[in-house]
């Protein structure tokens, strides 16, 4: 498809501003000095808006979100997303509110944020939430940090952080700008954490381990509770990335498991849309011990009920984004939780755990599970043996989904189950749905051993076939050269 | 209320098929101390109940009816309808990181599309997919800046950046090998030989504004000289629509531009969600945050395009990434990509003169109100500051009743005596709404 | 099929050296370009840097990773092979000859035991491979 700078033809008029000239407005060579004035082009096309309004109807239909078809990415929680939180989030009241109006001329959004983050203490069991965070990332660093200052204060930052190896990348990665070295803990063959590895691991150097759970293998860390306490005994803190907070919501807090600092994506277990890859938001609750480090500015409810923005304490670690957090995520959030009430979620993530179970055992023959044992929303498969043996890898199933118009599941994470197919379906499919995904990946299994080839040039039957990520990174080519880009054939 | 499709007799049908009597035992690794919690939420509303509740706590917020001239970050620039019609789309907006990058063309196409307009406006060669926010983004440019000195420690920030995006590098920088020195500014304008000056040997860049959060634009050439001459970078925050009409940091010696995207069909939604963009040259590709979409070919040789440089991310890399950023903010990318598009050259050169015109407009019928004086002289582009003879807070107070957001407090964020308002006027403002501040000041001033 | 040369030391991270008086030349290991994949960028050192043994000298790309090279040997780098700036593809096809990455003025000897001969990196590859 062309680049809107091919459709591009100088000269169009635009309908959008009022002629200038006539009202007494100087020309800009009066205002600003030459030097400071742009001598040369943009580069930005020329379109007339139904130009425009096609190219990105057009783009549209080169994407694939949850709207149009099942999409069992694991670890991200692609649930459907109520039309009604656009609803709210679009109203004028918030969406047309500058960050700097006065307290008292928005109670709804000071009210709002003061609900949201009682809400979501209530979900997670612990003491006081930030919303701060701008996704689950930012969260997690915004968590560490607090951990980091919380050991401070008593003396000592302490040097390592602990990770299971079966953790997001996130994880070490957010540690490691926290100023942590990164030390990982190996799982059992059954995909939970080595409790004995971690216990061996665990000491005075050790400031936190971050844990999910589930965890990325969709299983339950069944033995939180003597990692709690082997962590209590060193004055390890606990650190939950909620990634995985579908199976659970409602049902199991991190509260009561011990954790000392969490974050939640608001973007997965509270559907707010995905957006392509953002925005999101990664709101981080606290224990008591941790509100002092919490960052600014947080709201303040006085006892006659008014709410201000109070500026980060001397203990905070301080401000981690531009102004309150992602505003219009939150409202999104919070009117999810306010239509689901606590038993809307809690039956949310049985179900969740349901449509999982009932897509690992419809999978086994072709796609066993790593952990083939009740899972939680989410599981990782494999190819079995026979496909492999066929030549057929995790990734030629995932680009053969794509011809039946599904999106692939996660690929190859975790890293530590080789050819890993990570499932997610969420609460929000239907029966027939899970059915149908199941009849697929068996037809794509025979398929591997009728006509095994075609399963590996897959797809076939997208606007494109497989993409060329070798030339892409080789040439790096990121942005418009009529010289340099590939023609449009 | 539940979105959930299952009907009850296909539960049990699910249920039998795993072979579990109910769904408790799906949950029978959970320690029985854990399970069950009481959480005390609000009841369920149906969405009859839900739009009523909403739409009373939106209405509650008055201040959304405001003339707006308060700027600071977030700004009331005019967004087309069809900005809404095309980045609501649910493909997009239910879509994910496109990973998979045959199912995902529509969503790379537009982030390839961003990427080249946005480093049009910087005068760069190319830019990313983009960050949360211009606060962390300044975070990230910064990050990425010592990763491109390689062995410099030291960053000398300009005092005149964005006072949230300066407590954000130190909150976020705090534990990493980074020395950072502030430069204090002058009248309200970047002190260009002070920064020049302090850059030494060790000096991985050099971080202003232009323009900075007083509104004043400046002639980097100069600075971007002194840093070279160093071997520092010079790193440069923007506001995007000043780069209409004005000459871009890119053209001037900037190596990293980046800035809030806001302005570019975002809604101000009570601050956030934003958009950080950041350009830079394309030799320090490797070293650039987050994620960046590369044009290729499909196994038929035909255009197509996907992630590239992703080995350098978090989800691969993990403890050794570039940042632990996840995603890029593709939802806001993509409105401030179809904004761009609608407006084109000729629209966003007219936003950007229309900006200037009308502050430059503000600024001398300001001069000439009761009460109050032009605080600092520069040339500006949207935004200025002027002296208030009553305490600025008071001001405001009295303008709100006038029904005018007047601006921000500079006091209330660190800057000025109290008696400093920063004055934003976008391309929305009419000259009669300018008029009407002017006597809305005058008469906060008499009464 | 895995290629291990005769005449080169080899380290645990899958670098090779040869080292012919006071100069190592170093590379990656035939095995480690094919765990790699298809290699799209190098970033090479600068001549005149000194590193320790086991230090991190560069980086390199691939489709599926990136990975940091660390020097086998102690030494200043005199020499980098800058034809893989533009074709890093040498190093997957001819790892030992034209993909070398940089060439070293050795001023430690390595210690005995720290690097592995041919037959026990072949070794080692096996088990990797389990």
């Amino acid at each position: 498809m062309k680049l809107l700078f091919e459709k591009s033809h100088p000269g169009v008029p635009k309908p959008y501003l009022p002629a200038s000239g006539g009202d007494g407005l100087c020309d800009v060579r009066d205002a600003i000095p030459p030097a400071l004035l742009r001598a040369q082009p943009i580069g930005l096309p020329e379109l007339a808006e139904p130009e425009v309004v096609r190219h990105y109807t057009q783009l549209s239909a080169r994407n694939v979100g949850i709207d149009s078809n099942f999409y069992p990415l694991g670890s991200c929680t692609m649930k459907y997303n109520p039309k009604v939180n656009e609803f709210a989030a679009g109203l004028p009241g918030f969406a047309e509110l500058h960050p700097a109006v006065p307290e008292q001329q928005v109670p709804g959004a000071m009210q709002l944020m003061a609900e949201l983050e009682s809400y979501l203490c209530e979900i997670a069991g612990m003491a006081a939430f930030t919303l701060g965070p701008l996704a689950g990332a930012s969260g997690e660093l915004t968590g560490i940090l607090i951990i980091r200052a919380y050991h401070e204060s008593q003396g000592n930052p302490r040097r390592t952080v602990l990770v299971p190896d079966s953790a997001h990348g996130t994880n070490p990665a957010s540690a490691a700008m926290a100023g942590y070295d990164v030390v990982s803990v190996p799982s059992t063959v059954e995909g939970e954490v080595d409790v004995d590895a971690f216990r061996e691991l665990a000491g005075p150097d050790v400031a936190a381990f971050m844990l999910t759970n589930p965890n990325t293998l969709g299983v339950f860390e069944r033995r939180i509770e003597d990692i709690r306490e082997i962590a209590r005994e060193h004055g390890i803190l606990l650190y939950y990335d909620g990634a995985n907070l579908n199976a659970i919501a409602g049902k199991v807090r991190p509260g009561d498991m011990g954790f000392d600092a969490v974050h939640l994506n608001l973007h997965k277990t509270f559907s707010t849309p995905h957006g392509g890859g953002g925005p999101g938001a990664g709101p981080v609750g606290v224990s008591e011990a941790l509100i002092p480090f919490l960052p600014g500015p947080r709201v303040h409810s006085n006892q006659a009920g008014d709410r201000s923005w109070v500026t980060a304490g001397e203990h905070s670690i301080g401000r981690v984004g531009g102004f309150y957090g992602n505003f219009g995520v939150l409202v999104r959030a919070y009117t999810y939780i306010r239509a689901h009430g606590a038993d809307g979620l809690c039956g949310n993530s049985e179900t969740a755990v349901l449509n999982a179970n009932y897509l690992r055992v419809n999978l086994r023959a072709d796609y066993p599970a790593a952990q083939d044992r009740i899972c939680m929303h989410e599981f990782v498969a494999q190819p079995s043996r026979a496909l492999l043996e066929n030549g057929i890898r995790t990734m030629n199933v995932a680009k053969r989904l794509i011809d039946y118009g599904i999106h692939p599941p996660t690929v190859y994470f975790p890293l530590i189950v080789k050819e890993a197919m990570m499932i997610e379906p969420t609460e929000t499919e239907s029966k027939a749905t899970l059915d149908h995904f199941a009849d697929v990946m068996t037809e794509i299994a025979a398929d591997a051993r009728s006509n095994p080839q075609r399963v590996r040039d897959a797809p076939h039957d997208a606007v494109v076939t497989r993409v060329d990520e070798v030339r892409a990174a080789r040439r790096g080519n990121f942005s418009y050269d009529p010289d340099t880009i590939p023609p449009d054939v | 209320m539940t979105y959930t499709p299952l009907t009850e007799s296909e539960r049990f049908s699910m249920l039998a098929t795993i072979g579990v009597p109910d769904i408790e035992a799906l949950f029978s690794d959970v320690p029985p101390a854990l399970r069950a919690p009481a959480i005390d939420l609000p009841a369920s509303l149906s969405e009859l109940e839900l739009r009523n509740a909403l739409t009373a706590l939106a209405a509650s917020n008055v201040g959304a009816g405001l003339t707006c001239f308060a700027g600071f970050g977030s700004y009331d620039h005019f967004i087309p309808c069809a900005v809404d019609a095309l980045a609501t789309r649910s493909e997009f907006v239910t879509s994910y990181t496109p990973y998979q990058a045959e199912i995902s063309q529509g969503n790379l196409q537009a982030t390839y599309e961003y990427q080249t307009m946005i480093a049009g406006l910087c005068g760069c060669e190319i830019a990313n997919a983009s960050l949360y926010d211009g606060a962390t983004g300044l975070f990230e440019a910064v990050m990425m800046a010592v990763r491109v000195s390689k062995r410099r420690r030291r960053v000398v920030l300009d005092d005149a950046l964005h006072p949230h995006a300066l407590e954000v590098v130190r909150t976020l920088s705090a534990h990493l090998d980074v020395e950072r020195v502030c430069v204090p500014y002058r009248e309200g304008q970047s002190d260009l030989a002070a920064l020049a000056e302090s850059i030494d040997d060790d000096t991985a860049a050099v971080v202003t504004a232009s323009p900075n959060v007083f509104g004043a634009v400046t002639d980097l050439c100069g600075l971007a000289d002194a840093a070279h001459a160093k071997g520092a970078l010079l790193v440069c925050a923007t506001h995007p629509l000043s780069l209409g009409a004005l000459q871009p940091p890119g053209a001037m010696g900037a190596d990293i531009v980046c800035g809030e995207g806001q302005p570019l069909g975002l809604p101000m939604s009570y601050g956030g969600p934003y958009l950080g963009f950041l350009a830079c040259r394309s030799q320090y590709a490797r070293s650039i945050p987050g994620r960046l979409v590369g044009a290729t070919v499909d196994s038929r040789n035909r255009r197509a395009f996907c992630l590239a440089l992703q080995t350098r991310e978090q989800h691969i890399r993990r403890e050794k990434a570039t940042s632990n950023i996840c995603t890029n903010q593709a939802l806001c990318a993509l409105r401030a990509a179809v904004y761009l598009a609608l407006m084109g050259e000729s629209g966003i050169r007219a936003v950007s003169e229309r900006c200037i015109s009308l502050s430059h407009y503000a600024r001398e019928t300001l001069r000439t109100t009761p009460g109050v004086s032009v605080r600092w002289e520069y040339p500006c582009f949207n935004e200025f500051v002027v002296h208030t003879e009553r305490p600025a807070v008071d001001v405001l107070n009295a303008l709100c009743e006038r029904g005018v957001l007047g601006g921000i407090d500079l006091f209330s964020v660190g800057h000025g005596d109290g008696h400093a308002l920063l004055i934003a006027v976008t391309e929305k403002r009419s000259t009669g709404e300018i008029d009407q501040l002017a006597g809305a000041l005058a008469a906060a001033h008499t009464s | 099929m895995v290629e291990v040369p005769d005449d080169l030391l080899y380290s645990k991270d899958h670098e090779w050296v040869r080292i012919e008086g006071k100069t190592a030349t170093v590379g990656i290991t035939d095995y480690a370009q094919q765990q790699l994949g298809d290699l799209t960028h190098v970033e090479l050192p600068d001549p005149g840097d000194h590193f320790n043994q086991f230090d991190e000298v560069s980086v390199i790309d691939s489709v599926k990773a990136s990975s940091d090279i660390y020097t086998p040997i102690s030494g200043t780098v005199t020499e980098v092979n800058s034809a893989l700036s533009n074709r890093p593809e040498a190093i997957n096809t001819d790892p030992y000859g034209d993909g070398w990455i940089f060439r070293m003025e050795i001023v430690e000897e390595p210690e005995e035991g720290s690097l592995l001969s041919p037959a026990a990196y072949d070794h080692l590859i096996d088990s990797d491979d389990e």
